[in-house]
């Protein structure tokens, strides 16, 4: 029970900080992403926020610890590979995340505002990922 | 190169919430706050393994609904048509599983502990939207 308050605290405070950054209007996005005309840099003071918060504790404390608080084990991924599907993979969706100007977590905290566009790049999203599983990792498994 | 739109105080103060969030999410279950891996899961045919993922999906849009309407951000947003929407959304769904990761885990977990495969992976989406950007002229 107390895994599935934080579980809801982390997304709670993770949509809201969405929102307040505006990270949610995919204005705000190809504005970052336009670097060669006329550049919105917002979405760099965004990732410096977060990742101050998160290298301090990070380093300073999580390290340091055996386990979570209300879980086993730490499920931090450990691998060094640079593959190519990393590679392939990012460049694709840098590729979609400049067409739509929505990247996974705006797209999904925009729900909320019940707006046709941000469904129709959600139920997109979803296709893709569930053709990655459902087609390409079975591809994957047999080879 | 001109500087337009940029609103430094409310993009920083919603990274630091965004710290904080993924922050806990580690203290707490020891888990990565990669929401295109958390909400891809949803897809593993494991039912046992939902709950959470679902759970973290609507706080996702408490947490946005909320801030809307304490920071009174705007009702509607102006997107693209819905062939840009269609395309980028099918490329950004399935490029985030191959690779493993999106801004969330690559680009916000993943860097804050100096992993190297999340810094090649930012590095490639963030070239790559910069030049779709500028072939697309959008």
């Amino acid at each position: 029970m107390k895994a599935r308050f934080f579980y809801f605290l982390a997304a709670f405070l993770f949509g809201a900080g969405l929102e307040l950054s505006q990270m949610t209007d995919p204005q705000k996005v190809q504005g970052f992403l336009n670097l060669t005309r006329s550049w919105d840099p917002s979405l760099i003071f965004v990732m410096i926020g977060a990742i101050l918060v998160n290298s301090i504790v990070y380093y300073t404390w999580i390290k340091k610890k055996e386990t979570p608080l209300f879980s086993p084990k730490f499920l931090i991924p450990t691998s060094k590979d640079i593959t190519p599907k990393l590679i392939i993979g990012s460049i694709l969706f840098g590729i979609g995340w400049g067409i739509a100007g929505f990247c996974p977590g705006p797209a999904l905290s925009g729900l909320f505002r019940g707006q046709s566009e941000v469904f129709i790049v959600v139920a997109s999203m979803l296709s893709g990922m569930l053709i990655y599983n459902v087609i390409f990792e079975r591809i994957l498994e047999k080879s | 190169m001109t500087i337009v739109n940029f609103t430094p105080l409310p993009a920083l103060l919603g990274g630091i919430l965004i710290g904080l969030a993924s922050t806990i999410l580690l203290v707490g279950v020891g888990r990565i706050f990669g929401i295109s891996g958390i909400i891809g899961g949803l897809f593993n045919f494991d039912k046992g393994d939902r709950l959470w993922r679902i759970i973290i999906l609507v706080g996702l849009l408490v947490g946005a609904f909320f801030m809307h309407l304490l920071a009174n951000t705007p009702d509607k947003i102006s997107a693209l048509p819905s062939s840009y929407l269609i395309i980028g959304g099918l490329l950004m769904g399935f490029g985030t599983r191959l690779g493993s990761g999106c801004t969330s885990g690559h680009g916000v977990c993943g860097l804050s502990r100096f992993s190297i495969r999340s810094i090649i992976a930012t590095v490639s989406f963030m070239a790559a939207g910069v030049v779709t950007v500028y072939f697309l002229n959008i």
